[in-house]
Formats: structure tokens, sequence, C-alpha cells
């Protein structure tokens, strides 16, 4: 079980307070698919994002992006238990989605980036060092339940 | 041998010319050392680093941050053979300093965290985020290369 001390869990939560889900989940999704291209393997019926252009363009992209990054706003309310809130997800990338699990740790790594784009000098390294942990956390979630 | 388009030539140099050795040195450090706090065990010699604020106020961690962004920015100079460039490095780190290799890319990932903050999403596009990558991908790599 992971522990988080009263400070960790309330960095997360303010930090969380002031994530736009929409935009920087979009812009998360998308600089995955181009930085890492193996990804957009998983994701055929998008339709076109061979160039960022059209990756950029791509209405299922901001769609899912805010759909991921939604979902790991959801483990902050359940930092005591991420693993067993967690578990259908995992079943569900196992199982019907076959995706790669170390995909899971290069997207934590590219939402990381965008939060301190977007935030700056606010991305102090108290908060990435809390931030890290949590996308940590949510990828050994997300792979806790693959056999 | 790694190939550079001449895109990812120009996004390094105009990124690299407005970097801080010192300063974007020391944060991609002291975030390392902060984030991944084993890899203060290489430099149980600087002092005081139990909490963020000893890091921050450490002097050898600012100079040290100085002195590895300096060796990026030498890497940068030559770029059309980083692995034969930091072949001595890889083997300093391999044969003396005993870097388990896995740390160059934490490292490599706080370089671009560093980065990212600094220059704001629309200047740190996917563009120059993915050059950048790849520019701490291949360092990484080439210091790795000599260990054995």
């Amino acid at each position: 079980m992971v522990h988080w001390d009263a400070t960790e869990k309330q960095t997360i939560t303010s930090f969380w307070g002031k994530v736009d889900l929409a935009a920087d989940g979009e812009h998360s999704l998308q600089r995955l698919l181009y930085v890492y291209p193996w990804c957009r393997r998983y994701f055929h019926k998008f339709g076109d994002l061979s160039t960022i252009s059209a990756i950029r363009k791509n209405s299922h992209v901001r769609a899912h992006g805010h759909k991921v990054l939604s979902a790991l706003g959801d483990c902050v309310p359940h930092l005591g238990d991420i693993k067993g809130h967690l578990a259908q997800l995992s079943k569900l990338h196992c199982e019907t989605l076959h995706v790669d699990p170390a995909n899971f740790c290069l997207l934590g790594q590219i939402i990381t980036i965008v939060l301190a784009s977007r935030f700056g000098a606010a991305f102090t390294p108290e908060v990435q060092a809390c931030f890290e942990k949590l996308v940590g956390v949510t990828a050994a979630g997300l792979s806790s339940q693959y056999h | 041998m790694v190939l550079w388009d001449a895109a990812e030539k120009k996004v390094i140099a105009s990124v690299w010319a407005k970097v801080d050795i010192e300063a974007d040195g020391f944060q991609a450090l002291l975030r390392t050392l902060h984030v991944y706090p084993w890899t203060k065990r290489y430099f149980s010699h600087f002092g005081a680093m139990s909490t963020l604020k000893d890091i921050e106020s450490n002097p050898k961690v600012r100079a040290h941050g100085r002195k590895v962004m300096a060796a990026v920015g030498d890497a940068i100079s030559h770029m059309d053979n980083i692995k034969g460039h930091l072949s001595q490095l890889s083997q300093l780190h391999s044969d003396k300093l005993h870097v388990d290799p896995a740390n160059f890319e934490l490292l490599g990932n706080n370089i671009v965290i560093v980065l990212a903050a600094k220059f704001g999403a629309d200047a740190f596009t996917p563009e120059v985020q993915a050059t950048f990558q790849k520019l701490v991908a291949v360092i990484s790599s080439a210091l790795t290369r000599e260990y054995h």
C-alpha cells in the first residue's frame, strides 16, 4: 500500500485543482503520439495521426486526452488505494486494449512535462516530486492486473 | 550513427542559446536529487542534502549542476559524433564514478522538465520537446556506451 503524508496529499489536491483536464489532456496525448510514435498503433480508429499537424487537428485525440487526464484526476480522491480503484481499468488495458504497460510510464512522463510547461516556476521541485509519485503509482496500478 | 536533420539542429541551437547553464543546470540537478533521492548516494562528499532546503543552499550542487549542463552544451557542439565525444566521460562514469546508467535518463528527463517550465508550452512545442528528448536519449546512450 502506498503511503502519502499530509503535505503530499495537500500538494497534490491543491495542484490538481488548477489542471485544465481538456487542454492539458489534449496536449499530453498529442505529445505522447508525436514523441513516441509507436503509441499511434493503439489509436488506428482515430484516423490520420501521421504528422503533428494531423495530430493537433484530430478531434478524437482531443476527446481521448480529456478522458485520460480525467481518469488520472479520479485517482486523486482515492490516493489511499489507487491500485484497487484502477483494478477494472487495468484489466481492460490488459485483456481488451492490449496496451504494453511500459507506455503508462511514458504518458506519465509526458503529462509531467506538459504541466511543467504550463505552470513554469510554480511547478516546484516539491510539486514535481509529488506529481511524479502520483503518475508512478498510477502506472503501477494500471499494470497490477496484467497477466 | 545518429542523424540530425536541419530542423532539429536549428531547434537545439535556438533553445540552447537561451539556456542559463548555471541556473538551469542547478535546477535539473536539484530536482534529480530531490525527486530520485537515491541519486544523492553519488554525492555524499557534497555535504548536507537531506532536505530540499539543504540541496537548494548547497554550493556544490550548484557548481556541479553547472558542470553537467556545460557538458551537455559541449555534446551539442559535437552533435555529429556525440558517442565519440563522450567516450572518455563514459569510461569515467563506469570505471571511477560507478554510476548506474539508468540515472542518466532520470537527469535527462529533468533537463527536459526544467526547459519545459522555463520556456512554457507555447515555445516548448511538441517538436521542440521531441528534439530535446532525442538529444538527452542520445547523450544517455553515449554515456552508457563504454560500460563493461
